[in-house]
C-alpha cells in the first residue's frame, strides 16, 4: 500500500504538466478547453494529494522514499527519487488546494485576455514544477524543478509582455534569484563532493541521514549557508527580496498563486527539508547557519513590514506583507521552531491567496485600478469581497481564537522567546505583529471605509466564479484554525510526528494575551490614524521625510542601483575601454601582421604552388572521368563486381592464415 | 534426422533452383523457385523449426511468388524473353562456391553432432517476439509498412 | 546413407546461395535478379536455422527469430522491388537491366 503510493508520487506533478502541454496545444480560442483542461488537472493533482496524504494520518513520523538510478556515468550513478512525508503531504495538499481555488478565479480575472490559453499552461506548469520541489528526494531533482519554478514565475511576471514595466520586473525576478541560485547551485556542488550523494532519504545513507551528515563535518555550515542563499532568493529574503514587489506587475491571480502561496514559500520549504545540514552540531539548538537564518529573517520581516506601511498600491503593501512574513517564517526555522514555520507556512499561503485573490477582485471591480488612495467607501459596493477580505485581513494581523493566522504566529513568537543567544528577535518580532496589524488596518480603511474617491464610484462586485474561491479560501483560513490550537496541536504533531492529544484547558496561553493586546494596539493605532483618510497619508503629513523614505523602499534599490549595478556598469565601462583600445589595439597589430604574411604567401602561391595545385588537379580530373566512364549504370556489373571483391577478401583470408 | 528425406529435399531444392536461375520462361522459372522455396521450409521442418517453416511457405510461396507471377504478367508486354545468357556471371557463380565450400570443409569446429529432439514451439517464439524482441517487431511492423506505402506510391499512375 | 551434419546444410545452403548470386548476375531480366536476391536471403535463412539447430543447446530460439525477421524483411523487400519493377517497365517500356542505366558515369 504504502510503497505502491510513493510509486505513483510523480503523477501529481505529471498530470498537471501533462495538462500544460495539452493546453499549449490549443488555440488561442478554445477557452473553455484550456481552462477545463487546467482545472480538471488540478482536481486529479489534488484527489492524488489527498490520496497521498491519508496514509501519513495513519502513521507518526511516517516517511517513504523510492530512488532510482537516472543516469550512471563510470562508476558512479546520479539517483533521484521521490519521498512523502507530513511535511510534503501537507504542501501538496496545501498547493492543490490553493492551486485549484486560484485557478478557478482566474477563469474570471482573465476572463477578458487574449492570451487565456496560455495563461493556463503557464499556471499549470507552474503547479507541476511545484509539486515537483515538494516530492522531490534529491537535492538534485529539487534543484531542476526549482528551476522549473523559476522558470514558471518568469513567464507569469511578464505574462503582459506589451508592457515594459512587466518585462522589467519578470527580467528582475529571474536575475535577482539567480544570485541566489548560484549559491544553492554551489552548495549542492559541495554537498555532492563531500558526501557523493543528494538523496535525501535512502535508507540511512542519504545526505540528511546520520551517515551521509557524519562525512560533512565542519563543512555542514557553509553547504548550509549556501543553500540558504537559494532559499533567501526565492522566498524574497533581505537583501534578495526586492524583485517579490516588482513581480506585482504580473496579473494578480498569479502574485496570488506564485509570489504569496507557493513559490516564495518554497524557500522557506527548503530550509525546513534540509534542516539537519542547518542543524548538524547544533549546541543547545543553536548552529552559525541557524543564527544567519534568524537574523536575515528578522531584519526582512521588520524592514518589509515598515515599508508596507507607506506603498500607496494595494498589491505592493500585500507583496511586503508577503515579504515580512516568509522572513517571520525564517526567523521560526532558524529558532528551532521547524513545525511552527511550516504551519505559519501553510495558514499564510490560505489566507494570503484570499488577499491576493480579494485584492484582485478589487482591481477587477476598480476597473484596474491599484491605487488605494483613489478607491475608498467600497464595503457597499463589493460585500463579499469585503467579507472575505477581511476575514483575510485578521487572519494576517493576528487576531486571536477564530484566524489561523493567530495560532501560527503565537507558536512563533513562543519558538523565539526560548531562543537563548539573543532576546533582540523575540521583541523585534513583537513589533512586527504589530506593525503588520498597522499596515493591514490601513489598507482596510483605504480600500473598502470612508468616501468613495475616484477609482470607487463605478465599482462592482466580481462574477460568482470569481467569488467562489474567495469564499472557499476564507473558510480555510478560518477553519484551519481547528487543527492548530495548543488545545488540540493536530498539525504541529503531525508534523513533528508524534500523536496529537486533546486538552481543552492549554486553549488559552499566556502568550494569548499578549498577542490580543499586540493586535489591538496595531489595529486601534491603525483606527485612530487612518480614520480620516485621505488622499494624503497621515505619516506624510506629521513625518514626511520618514514617510519617503518607506514609500521609496528604503532606496533600497536606488543602492542597488548606486552600488553593485554601478559597479558592473564601471567594469562594463573599463572593458569597453580596454577592449576599444587596449585589445583592439593588440588585435589590429595581429591583423596587420596576418595581413602581412598573407601578402608574402599570396606572391608564393601564384608563383610557386598555384602551377603544382593545377597540374594535380588535372590529374584528378582525368581520373575522374577515367572512373566515370567505367560506372556502366549496369546494375549487374556491380553486383559482379561485390562478388569479386568478396573473393579477393577470401583469398587474402586464405593466404595470411 | 532422416538422411532420406534430407537426401530428397536437397535434390528437390537445388534443382528447383537452377531451374528458377536458368529456366527461358520467366513463368516456369517462378514456379520452379516457389517450389525451391518449398524445399527450404522443408530444411526447416527437418532442423525442428516447425514455425519458421511454415512462415517460409506463407510468406514465400502464399506471398512473394505470387507477387512475382502478378508481375510478369503485368510486365510482359512488349519484351521479348528470348535473350542471352551472361556467362561472365556462371563463372563468378562457381568461384564463390567454391571459396564458400573450400571454406566450410577446411573449418573442423562444424563438425557437431547434433542433439536431439531440439525443437523451438510456436509458445516461445510469441514469448521471445513480446519480452526481448518487441523492439525489433515494432521496427520491422514500421518498416513493412513503409515498404507498403511505398510500394504503392511506386505504382501509382503518374500524374500529367 | 550418411546422417545429415552441419557442414552438409552449409553447403546446401552456399549451393543455393550461388544458384541466387548466378540468376542475379546472368540474367537479363530484372525480375530474375529480384528471384536471385530471394535466393540468397532464404539461403542465409537457412544458414541460420541450422547454426541454431547444431549449437549448444539449450539455447534462446536467436536462429529461429533472425530468420523470422529475414523472412519478413525480404518479404518488405521483395513488394518494393517488384514495385520497381512495375514502374520502370511504365517508364522504359522494358524490364531489362541493359537498358536501364541512366547512372552511367
Amino acid at each position: 500500500m504504502s510503497t505502491s503510493i510513493v510509486a505513483h508520487l510523480w503523477l501529481i506533478p505529471a498530470v498537471p504538466l501533462a495538462a500544460s502541454f495539452v493546453i499549449l496545444s490549443l488555440t488561442n480560442v478554445q477557452r473553455a478547453a484550456a481552462a477545463g483542461f487546467a482545472i480538471a488537472g488540478q482536481v486529479i493533482a489534488l484527489l492524488l494529494s489527498l490520496g497521498a496524504f491519508w496514509p501519513t494520518l495513519q502513521t507518526p513520523g511516517y516517511r517513504v522514499f523510492q530512488n532510482f538510478t537516472w543516469f550512471a556515468f563510470g562508476e558512479q550513478a546520479l539517483r533521484i527519487g521521490f519521498v512523502l512525508d507530513p511535511l510534503a503531504a501537507v504542501m501538496l495538499v496545501m498547493i492543490t488546494l490553493v492551486s485549484l481555488c486560484i485557478f478557478v478565479f482566474s477563469v474570471g480575472y482573465m476572463a477578458a485576455d487574449r492570451n487565456f490559453t496560455r495563461f493556463f499552461a503557464y499556471l499549470s506548469f507552474f503547479s507541476a514544477a511545484m509539486l515537483g520541489v515538494v516530492i522531490a528526494n534529491s537535492l538534485l531533482l529539487l534543484f531542476v524543478c526549482w528551476e522549473l519554478v523559476g522558470l514558471a514565475s518568469y513567464l507569469l511576471i511578464g505574462f503582459w509582455i506589451h508592457k515594459p514595466s512587466a518585462a522589467a520586473a519578470a527580467k528582475k525576478a529571474f536575475i535577482t534569484t539567480r544570485i541566489g541560485d548560484i549559491g544553492f547551485f554551489l552548495g549542492i556542488l559541495w554537498l555532492y563532493g563531500r558526501s557523493g550523494t543528494l538523496l535525501f532519504y535512502d535508507g540511512g545513507t542519504g545526505a540528511l541521514e546520520s551517515v551521509g551528515l557524519l562525512s560533512l563535518g565542519t563543512s555542514a555550515t557553509f553547504i548550509a549557508l549556501l543553500i540558504f542563499c537559494g532559499a533567501a532568493g526565492k522566498s524574497g529574503q533581505f537583501p534578495l527580496h526586492v524583485w517579490l514587489p516588482d513581480a506585482m506587475e504580473g496579473p494578480t491571480p498569479v502574485s496570488a498563486l506564485i509570489h504569496a502561496a507557493t513559490m516564495v514559500a518554497a524557500g522557506v520549504f527548503l530550509v525546513a527539508r534540509v534542516y539537519p545540514l542547518f542543524s548538524l552540531g547544533a549546541i543547545n539548538g543553536v548552529t552559525p547557519s541557524l543564527t544567519v537564518v534568524v537574523w536575515i529573517g528578522v531584519i526582512t520581516a521588520l524592514i518589509s513590514a515598515l515599508i508596507a506601511l507607506a506603498q500607496p498600491d494595494i498589491k505592493r503593501i500585500l507583496a511586503y506583507s508577503t515579504v515580512s512574513q516568509l522572513g517571520l517564517m525564517m526567523v521560526s526555522l532558524g529558532v528551532g521552531g521547524v513545525a511552527a514555520g511550516i504551519m505559519h507556512l501553510l495558514a499564510h499561503g490560505f489566507f494570503k491567496a484570499l488577499l491576493f485573490l480579494g485584492s484582485g477582485s478589487v482591481i477587477h471591480g476598480c476597473h484596474e485600478e491599484q491605487d488605494i488612495r483613489r478607491m475608498g467607501g467600497l464595503r457597499g459596493l463589493m460585500p463579499v469581497t469585503f467579507f472575505t477580505y477581511a476575514i483575510g485581513m485578521l487572519a494576517l494581523s493576528g487576531v486571536p481564537l477564530f484566524f489561523a493566522g493567530a495560532w501560527t504566529k503565537e507558536e512563533i513568537l513562543h519558538a523565539t522567546s526560548q531562543w537563548s543567544p539573543s532576546r533582540v528577535p523575540h521583541y523585534l518580532m513583537l513589533a512586527g505583529v504589530v506593525l503588520t496589524a498597522l499596515y493591514m488596518t490601513r489598507q482596510m480603511i483605504y480600500v473598502f471605509f470612508g468616501d468613495r474617491r475616484a477609482a470607487a464610484a463605478h465599482a462592482h462586485e466580481s462574477p460568482p466564479v470569481m467569488m467562489l474561491p474567495l469564499i472557499v479560501l476564507a473558510v480555510c483560513a478560518v477553519g484551519f484554525s481547528v487543527v492548530l490550537t495548543p488545545a488540540w496541536p493536530w498539525l504541529h504533531d503531525y508534523l513533528s510526528g508524534e500523536r496529537a492529544t486533546y486538552n481543552f484547558s492549554l486553549l488559552i496561553q499566556p502568550m494569548l494575551y499578549f498577542a490580543l493586546a499586540l493586535v489591538a494596539a496595531g489595529i486601534g493605532l491603525g483606527i485612530l490614524l487612518y480614520r480620516r483618510a485621505s488622499e494624503i497619508d497621515p505619516i506624510e503629513r506629521t513625518l514626511p521625510a520618514l514617510f519617503r523614505f518607506l514609500e521609496n523602499r528604503m532606496w533600497l534599490d536606488e543602492l542597488y542601483d548606486r552600488t553593485i549595478l554601478g559597479w558592473a556598469r564601471f567594469a562594463a565601462r573599463l572593458s569597453d575601454f580596454l577592449d576599444r583600445y587596449f585589445w583592439d589595439g593588440l588585435v589590429r597589430l595581429c591583423g596587420g601582421l596576418g595581413r602581412l604574411f598573407g601578402g608574402l604567401t599570396k606572391s608564393l602561391d601564384e608563383r610557386g604552388i598555384n602551377a603544382g595545385v593545377d597540374d594535380a588537379t588535372g590529374v584528378t580530373r582525368a581520373l575522374g572521368r577515367f572512373v566515370s566512364a567505367r560506372h556502366s549504370g549496369q546494375v549487374q556489373i556491380y553486383l559482379s563486381v561485390i562478388a569479386v571483391g568478396m573473393l579477393a577478401l577470401l583469398f587474402l583470408y586464405a593466404w595470411l592464415t | 534426422m532422416n538422411s532420406a528425406a534430407f537426401f530428397f529435399i536437397a535434390v528437390l531444392t537445388l534443382s528447383a533452383a537452377v531451374a528458377a536461375a536458368c529456366l527461358r520462361q520467366l513463368v516456369h522459372a517462378a514456379l520452379s523457385f516457389a517450389v525451391a522455396l518449398v524445399g527450404v521450409a522443408a530444411f526447416y521442418f527437418l532442423l525442428g523449426a516447425e514455425f519458421v517453416g511454415l512462415v517460409q511457405v506463407f510468406v514465400y510461396v502464399g506471398a512473394v511468388a505470387v507477387l512475382i507471377v502478378f508481375t510478369i504478367l503485368l510486365t510482359r508486354h512488349g519484351t521479348d524473353e528470348n535473350r542471352g545468357f551472361n556467362w561472365s556471371g556462371v563463372v563468378i557463380a562457381l568461384a564463390v562456391l567454391a571459396a564458400l565450400l573450400w571454406a566450410i570443409m577446411r573449418t573442423p569446429a562444424l563438425y557437431v553432432a547434433a542433439q536431439p529432439g531440439v525443437t523451438v514451439t510456436v509458445r516461445q517464439i510469441g514469448e521471445a517476439l513480446m519480452s526481448d524482441y518487441v523492439w525489433p517487431l515494432q521496427c520491422v511492423g514500421l518498416l513493412l509498412t513503409a515498404a507498403l506505402i511505398g510500394a504503392l506510391v511506386l505504382v501509382l499512375e503518374e500524374k500529367r | 546413407m550418411m546422417t545429415p551434419t552441419l557442414p552438409t546444410f552449409l553447403m546446401i545452403s552456399a549451393a543455393l546461395f550461388c544458384i541466387g548470386l548466378l540468376a542475379a548476375l546472368s540474367r537479363r531480366h530484372a525480375i530474375f535478379i529480384l528471384i536471385g536476391i530471394e535466393m540468397m536471403l532464404a539461403a542465409a535463412g537457412l544458414n541460420f536455422i541450422a547454426f541454431w539447430r547444431f549449437g549448444p543447446q539449450p539455447a534462446p530460439p536467436i536462429g529461429v527469430m533472425v530468420t523470422i525477421f529475414a523472412i519478413a524483411i525480404a518479404a518488405a523487400e521483395a513488394a518494393v522491388g517488384l514495385a520497381l519493377v512495375i514502374a520502370v517497365y511504365r517508364h522504359y517500356r522494358t524490364t531489362d537491366v541493359d537498358q536501364v542505366d541512366q547512372l552511367k558515369g
